[in-house]
């Protein structure tokens, strides 16, 4: 994540709460939160509001990982998900503290916080969100 | 100090096991002769993705779950570990920020061996005893690693647990709290080294039984109470076999400590150990019950808590995140191959 401290560290609402928002006009709610609703385009202008999101949800689609990129080298295989929020937005996501053949379509899922990467032994810690299955 | 005490928990332990048997057979030990000196079967293992800031943020939303305080109203953040993922850069300020506390709070970042959750829960209570904070967050939790091969292998695991402290619907109000403390070394791990070092049998008379039997008799002293007086009691459990020893040699029975003696299913989470024992008695504890509590860091000291469950623990919304033996059940089995992997044994300095 060259440059990435900055970045991440704009990023840190998004990525620790899921803080997304909503259009006050039509109440469409976004993540990640956009500046203006694209539906209402001009109506939505200062009228989005932040709102923490649930964090749950369940799964649309999903792919298993077996090369990853190097910082997730020690992980393969693993699951990335897009995942639908109880809010409506879509969320991609990796899924954990599951057996692969046990990801599935429509399964229910929450978020859980995790170290997504880091910069080396050297560098930041970078954390956020992945999403688990939901225990009955 | 009436009325000021813990107004929530929850508590964190990752989902991979490796058994005792496991690790003894990569070393040409024997796994059944070792689980029984030790009293440990199997302990917890994080994933390469949990550090002692994520477990700290799962213990501490579940807190959250269980009850509806506004995490703005938390206005200290104490974490107590011998793992903090940084060695300059509070474990705190990610957790605060993970729950919604920041900006306007107290935080630091506390390390005292095994006993530094238990620093942060006197901490927190004493700031809302001098009406400083509304509420205090105290949270003790590790993934403690240990050299290959050493004994502390059997032993060294990784979990946590996380307590509000407060004066408004207290589940459970800290009547008193003392400590006690001398230069004993027993364990110590020098700065920047990956692995602790310890004083092999050194570690048992002088520094554990010394130090909790002193704390926990003068507590009882304070408060003018006996074991008997106890529905519960949990001391710091480094492996399964000392807390029953200590116990027995403070005049408890082993029916009191049963509920909060987790280690010999997860192993030593370290600043967790106690404090995951305390959230497995809140799992269950009714109104009126008596805990009492020693914990004991090396270095070395310990902090005695005598406690008593109010009818507020109805109230408390238990079942809003898992309880400590859900945590306990909920587990994935790995080999030793890739226990090195996820606790980064194939990084030697
Ligand atoms: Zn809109």
């Amino acid at each position: 994540m060259a440059g990435g401290v900055a970045r991440f560290w704009r990023e840190i609402p998004q990525r620790y709460n899921i803080i997304g928002n909503k259009c006050g006009s039509c109440e469409r709610v976004f993540f990640p939160p956009r500046e203006a609703c694209p539906h209402c385009r001009r109506k939505s202008l200062g009228k989005m509001e932040d709102i923490k999101l649930s964090g749950k949800g369940e799964i649309i689609t999903y792919t298993i990982i077996h090369v990853g990129p190097e910082a997730f080298k020690e992980q393969v295989p693993y699951p990335v998900a897009i995942i639908k929020l109880e809010e409506g937005p879509q969320i991609t996501a990796q899924i954990v503290d599951c057996n692969i053949d046990e990801v599935k379509i429509g399964m229910k899922v929450e978020n859980t916080f995790r170290r997504i990467q880091e910069d080396g032994y050297t560098g930041a810690i970078y954390y956020g969100y992945k999403f688990k299955p939901v225990k009955e | 100090m009436r009325d000021i005490g813990i107004v929530s928990y929850g508590s964190y332990i990752p989902r991979y096991r490796i058994k005792a048997g496991v690790i003894a057979s990569v070393w040409g030990k024997d796994g059944a002769t070792i689980s029984r000196g030790l009293g440990i079967n199997e302990k917890s293992v994080p994933s390469i993705d949990q550090d002692t800031a994520t477990i700290s943020v799962e213990a501490a939303r579940s807190a959250l779950k269980r009850c509806t305080i506004d995490p703005q109203d938390i206005g200290a953040i104490y974490i107590g570990s011998e793992s903090h993922p940084y060695a300059v850069k509070p474990t705190g300020t990610i957790v605060g920020e993970a729950i919604g506390a920041t900006p306007d709070l107290m935080v630091a970042d506390y390390e005292f061996a095994c006993k530094a959750g238990t620093a942060g829960v006197q901490s927190c209570t004493a700031l809302v005893k001098a009406d400083m904070i509304k509420y205090g967050l105290a949270v003790g939790a590790d993934t403690s690693q240990a050299a290959p091969g050493d004994a502390l292998e059997f032993s060294a695991s990784a979990g946590g647990a996380a307590f509000i402290i407060g004066r408004d619907n207290v589940v459970a109000t800290i009547n008193h709290t003392l400590s006690f403390t001398t230069d004993t070394p027993d364990f110590w791990r020098r700065a920047e080294r990956k692995y602790p070092s310890h004083g092999g049998r050194f570690t048992g008379t002088p520094a554990y039984f010394k130090h909790i039997i002193s704390c926990a008799t003068n507590l009882m002293q304070k408060v003018d109470t006996k074991p008997e007086d106890y529905d519960y009691a949990i001391f710091h459990q480094p492996n399964g076999k000392f807390p029953v020893s200590v116990a027995k040699k403070l005049g408890f029975t082993y029916d009191q400590i049963k509920q909060g003696l987790i280690v010999p299913y997860i192993g030593n989470t370290y600043s967790g150990a106690s404090l995951v024992g305390l959230a497995s008695v809140l799992d269950v504890a009714k109104p009126g019950e008596r805990v009492f509590l020693t914990s004991y860091g090396s270095g070395a000291g310990s902090d005695g808590f005598d406690i008593t469950i109010t009818d507020k623990i109805t109230e408390l919304a238990r079942d809003n995140a898992p309880t400590v033996a859900q945590m306990v059940e909920d587990k994935e089995y790995i080999d030793y191959g890739t226990y090195a992997k996820l606790t980064d044994l194939l990084y030697w300095e």
